[in-house]
C-alpha cells in the first residue's frame, strides 16, 4: 500500500500496541501530528518536553509496557536529554521520537537544528536517525525491540522532516505489513547456564549468614512472584533497593527494606555481616555500597544480571549468572528444591538481625505540642490512609528518602522514582504518566518544594487531559538534603540552599492550574486533608505541607565513609551494634 | 572474545561493526565516557560491504579489559569482538615520514633503511620521505633511530592485525 512516511510512523506505532503518547508539536514534527487525529493512539499534550518524558517513564514503570514520548527537533530534543538518561540509568523501556530538519538541511545550522543522535549517543541504549521513509516501519520495529528486550531502556529515533512530509516525494513509501528487523550485532541473553545456578545453590545451601540482595533488575524481570518462592523455600532475608522497593513485600517477615546510603541499620548492616550476598538485578550501586573496598567484607557473591557488562563491574563475583532474573531465580528455586536448602543452624544469625530489628529501627522525634509539622508523620499518615496498591512517585532529595523509608510497599510496581540519575522534578510528570497507565489506581507524588518548582506545569496538563493524581508537597522551604550536607559536613554553613515557604503560594498556584489546593501547617490538620484529598477524583490535589526545615534523614552513610561507619539518629547513638 | 588474558599492558581487539554512519562514534565515544585509554585505533571497510573492521589497541591500566569487551559488546551495531594475542597473530603498522637527510648523510639513511624493509618514496634537497610497514615494535625501533637525523614530518597508521594462519606470529 502506498502511503507517506508519517502516516506510516504512526500506523507503525499503532502496531507496537502503543495505547498513549505523550509529547508536543513542533516545525520538523509537523507532518507526522496530522495522522495523529485520526489514531487509535491517544496522544497527551505536555507544557515541557521533559514532561513528555518523565511521563513515558512513569507510564512504562507503572505498566511494564515501553513509554512513548514524541517532540520535535532543536531545543524539543535537547529538553528530553533529561529523561533519556533518566531512563538509562534506571534502565527504563522508552521510545522517543524527535522531528529533525530535513535531509538536505542537516548539518547547515538549519532552524531548531541540533545533533540529536549525537548528543544522545551516551544516554540511549541505541538511537537512529531514519533516512528513508522506507526505513521507519523497521526502524520502529527494532526500536521497540531494543527498548524491551535485554537489559531495558530508552531508544531514540530521529526522523527528518523531508521523509514524513506528504508534500516531500521523499516521503513516499510502500507499506508492506511484514518488515524483518535488522540487528546482526544484538542478541539479548535469556536462559541461564545451569552449572552456575548449581554453584549458586551450593553457596546458598552452606551459607552462615545469607542476604538476598534485590534490585530493580527483578521487578524488569516481573519476577517477584518466583522471588517470593524463592525467600520462603530457602529462609533467607530480604533487602530491597530504592530501585526495587516493592519487589518483596515490606510487610513480610524476611523482609529488612531499603539498604544503602539512608537504607534502615538493619538492612545495611545485615549484608556488611553476611557471609553471602544474591545479588538478583543489582548492580552495587555506590549509593547501595558505600566506600566499595569496606563493603560487605566477609561475603561471597553471587551476582545475576542480564547485562554481563554488570557482573564484575564493580564487585567481583563468586559466582555469575547472566540471564533474566526470573528465569535464574526459577531455576534456583528447582535447583534447591531438588537437592535441599541444607541444614545449617541460622538462629544466631535470625536473632542478630532481630536484635539490630529492635534497637535501631526507623524513628524520628514526633513533634511536641506547637511544635512544626514532620515529614515523616506526613508520610505515615498518608501511608496509613491510601489503599495498599496505591502508586507512589517521588522527587529526589529528603523526602525521596522519607517516602521510600516510611511507607509499606506491598506490591511491586507502587514506588516510582528516579533513583540512577537523582532527577529532581521527576515526580509531578511521573505521576501523571503512572495514573494514565493505571487509571483505576490512586497515585499519589511525594514531592519536595525544590523539585515542585521544577515540573509543576505539568498540573495544568494533568488537569487540562483530566488525569487526575494528588501531590503531598513537604515544604520545608529549603533544598533539603543539600541543606543536611551543609549541616553535617561543611559545619553548618548554609550556601544557597534557602527557598520560601510563601513564595510561591503553592496554594494559589494549584489552583491555577485547575487543581484543588491545600495547606496544612499543624499535624492535627493532616489526618483531614488527606482524607479531603482522597475523596476528589475528578481533578489534581496539591496539598502544601508546611514542614520543620531542620529535619534529617537518618540513618546515614556519610559520601566515602564504609557502611560500617553508618550516623544513626541521635536517640539511637548510645546502642549497642 | 577468544584467547586467554595475556599480561601485556596493551591488547589487540578486532571489532567488527555494522557499516553505517555513526559507528565509529559510538565507539569513541563509548571509551571516552568509561575512561577507557585507547593506543591505537585504525578503521576500513572489509570484504563484506556491510560490516567494517576496528583494529583498536587498549591500555588495560585504565579499565580490565574483560569491562571494555563487554560494554563495547553493548553497542547495539557492533557484531563481533575477538582479542587477538601477540604470539598468535599478525600485527603491522605504516608509516610515512619526511626526514632530514643532507646529501652526505643519505647513504647511510638508506642502508639503515634497507635493513628495516622500507622504501624510498621522494627525495629533496636536504630532505628524504620514507615509508615503512612492519610491526608495531619494528617500526618504534626505526623511529627512535631517524630522531638521530631530525624528524620533520612524521605519521603512523596505527596497527592494523589477523590472526596467524597457524602456530604462533611474528
Amino acid at each position: 500500500m502506498q502511503m507517506d512516511g508519517g502516516r506510516a510512523l504512526i500506523r507503525a506505532l499503532e502496531e507496537e500496541g502503543v495505547e498513549v503518547m505523550f509529547g508536543l508539536p513542533g516545525g520538523a514534527i509537523l507532518p507526522v501530528y496530522d495522522p495523529i487525529i485520526d489514531s487509535s493512539i491517544r496522544h497527551v499534550l505536555v507544557r515541557h518536553e521533559q514532561g513528555a518524558g518523565h511521563m513515558a517513564e512513569g507510564y512504562a514503570q507503572a505498566t511494564g509496557r515501553p513509554g512513548v514520548a514524541m517532540v520535535t527537533s532543536g531545543p524539543a530534543a535537547t529538553n528530553i536529554v533529561t529523561p533519556l538518561c533518566d531512563a538509562y540509568l534506571d534502565s527504563t523501556p522508552l521510545v522517543v521520537v524527535t522531528g529533525q530538519v530535513p535531509l538536505p538541511a542537516i548539518g547547515t545550522d538549519a532552524f531548531q537544528e541540533c545533533d540529536t543522535t549525537g548528543i544522545t549517543m551516551a544516554v540511549t541504549k541505541h538511537n537512529f536517525l531514519v533516512t528513508e521513509a522506507q526505513d521507519i516501519p523497521r526502524t520502529v520495529k527494532e526500536a521497540f525491540h531494543i527498548a524491551t528486550t535485554g537489559r531495558p531502556g530508552p531508544v531514540l529515533v530521529d526522523i527528518p522532516k523531508d521523509i514524513v512530509d506528504p508534500k516531500n516525494p521523499r516521503s513516499a513509501m510502500e507499506w508492506t505489513g511484514d518488515v524483518e528487523m535488522d540487528l546482526p550485532g544484538y542478541h539479548p541473553r535469556t536462559g541461564v547456564d545451569q552449572s552456575a545456578i548449581e554453584a549458586a545453590a551450593d553457596l546458598i545451601r552452606t551459607a552462615e549468614r545469607p542476604i538476598l540482595y534485590v534490585g530493580g533488575g527483578v521487578l524488569k524481570a516481573r519476577a517477584s512472584e518466583v522471588l517470593r518462592k524463592l525467600v520462603e523455600l530457602s529462609g533467607i532475608h530480604v533487602v530491597t533497593t530504592l530501585m526495587a522497593r516493592g519487589a518483596f513485600p515490606d510487610g513480610h517477615d524476611l523482609c529488612l527494606g531499603m539498604p544503602g546510603m539512608h537504607g534502615n541499620f538493619t538492612a545495611v548492616t545485615a549484608m556488611q555481616e553476611a557471609d553471602l550476598l544474591v545479588a538478583l538485578g543489582a548492580r552495587f550501586d555506590d549509593r547501595v555500597t558505600g566506600r566499595i573496598d569496606g563493603f560487605a567484607p566477609g561475603a561471597q557473591i553471587v551476582h545475576v544480571d542480564i547485562d554481563a557488562a554488570e557482573l564484575g563491574k564493580v564487585r567481583r563475583p563468586d559466582v555469575a549468572i547472566q540471564g533474566d532474573c526470573r528465569v535464574a531465580i526459577e531455576a534456583l528455586v528447582a535447583a534447591l528444591a531438588a537437592g535441599g536448602v541444607g541444614n545449617v543452624d541460622r538462629t544466631a544469625w535470625r536473632s542478630r538481625i532481630s536484635g539490630w530489628q529492635e534497637r535501631f529501627p526507623l524513628t524520628y522525634e514526633p513533634s511536641a505540642p506547637g511544635d512544626r509539622l514532620k515529614p515523616q508523620y506526613v508520610i505515615e499518615q498518608l501511608r496509613d490512609a491510601t489503599p495498599e496498591d496505591t502508586i507512589v512517585t517521588s522527587g529526589v532529595g529528603q523526602h525521596q528518602m522519607w517516602a521510600s523509608q516510611y511507607w509499606n510497599f506491598e506490591h511491586p510496581y507502587t514506588w516510582i522514582n528516579s533513583g540512577g540519575l537523582g532527577t529532581m522534578g521527576f515526580s509531578i510528570p511521573a505521576a501523571i504518566g503512572a495514573k494514565v497507565g493505571c487509571p483505576d489506581r490512586m497515585v499519589w507524588a511525594v514531592d519536595g518544594d525544590g523539585c515542585f518548582q521544577m515540573t509543576a506545569q505539568e498540573l495544568v496538563t494533568s488537569t487540562v487531559e483530566n488525569i487526575p493524581i494528588k501531590v503531598a508537597l513537604l515544604n520545608n522551604s529549603y533544598l533539603g538534603m543539600v541543606r543536611q550536607w551543609q549541616d553535617m559536613f561543611y559545619e553548618e554553613r548554609l550556601s544557597e540552599v534557602h527557598l520560601s515557604q510563601d513564595v510561591p503560594d503553592y496554594k494559589a498556584w494549584a489552583e491555577s492550574m485547575g487543581c484543588v489546593g491545600m495547606r496544612v501547617d499543624s499535624p492535627e490538620e493532616v489526618p483531614a486533608a488527606i482524607a479531603k484529598a482522597n475523596e476528589i477524583d475528578d481533578r489534581s490535589v496539591v496539598i502544601d505541607f508546611r514542614v520543620a526545615a531542620d529535619e534529617k534523614v537518618f540513618p546515614m552513610v556519610p559520601s566515602g565513609a564504609a557502611n560500617s561507619d553508618i550516623v544513626v539518629p541521635p536517640s539511637q547513638e548510645d546502642q549497642e551494634r | 572474545m577468544s584467547a586467554g588474558p595475556s599480561k601485556n599492558r596493551y591488547h589487540t581487539l578486532v571489532v567488527t561493526v555494522e557499516n553505517k554512519f555513526g559507528v565509529l562514534a559510538r565507539v569513541a565515544g563509548l571509551f571516552a565516557r568509561r575512561g577507557f585509554n585507547i593506543e591505537s585505533l585504525a578503521v576500513a571497510p572489509t570484504d563484506d560491504e556491510d560490516l567494517s573492521r576496528i583494529t583498536v589497541v587498549v591500555d588495560v591500566e585504565s579499565a580490565p579489559l574483560e569491562q571494555v569487551v563487554k560494554q563495547l559488546d553493548k553497542l547495539i551495531n557492533v557484531v563481533e569482538i575477538r582479542e587477538l594475542h601477540p604470539d598468535h597473530s599478525v600485527e603491522r603498522e605504516l608509516m610515512i615520514v619526511t626526514v632530514m637527510a643532507e646529501p652526505d648523510r643519505r647513504d647511510e639513511l638508506v642502508e639503515h633503511l634497507d635493513r628495516a624493509g622500507g622504501k624510498v618514496l621522494s627525495v629533496g634537497t636536504d630532505a628524504m620521505m620514507l615509508s615503512l610497514v612492519g610491526p608495531p615494535a619494528r617500526i618504534d625501533d626505526f623511529e627512535n633511530l631517524l630522531r638521530g637525523y631530525g624528524i620533520i614530518e612524521f605519521q603512523r597508521t596505527g596497527r592494523v592485525a589477523l590472526a596467524s594462519l597457524d602456530g604462533p606470529g611474528d
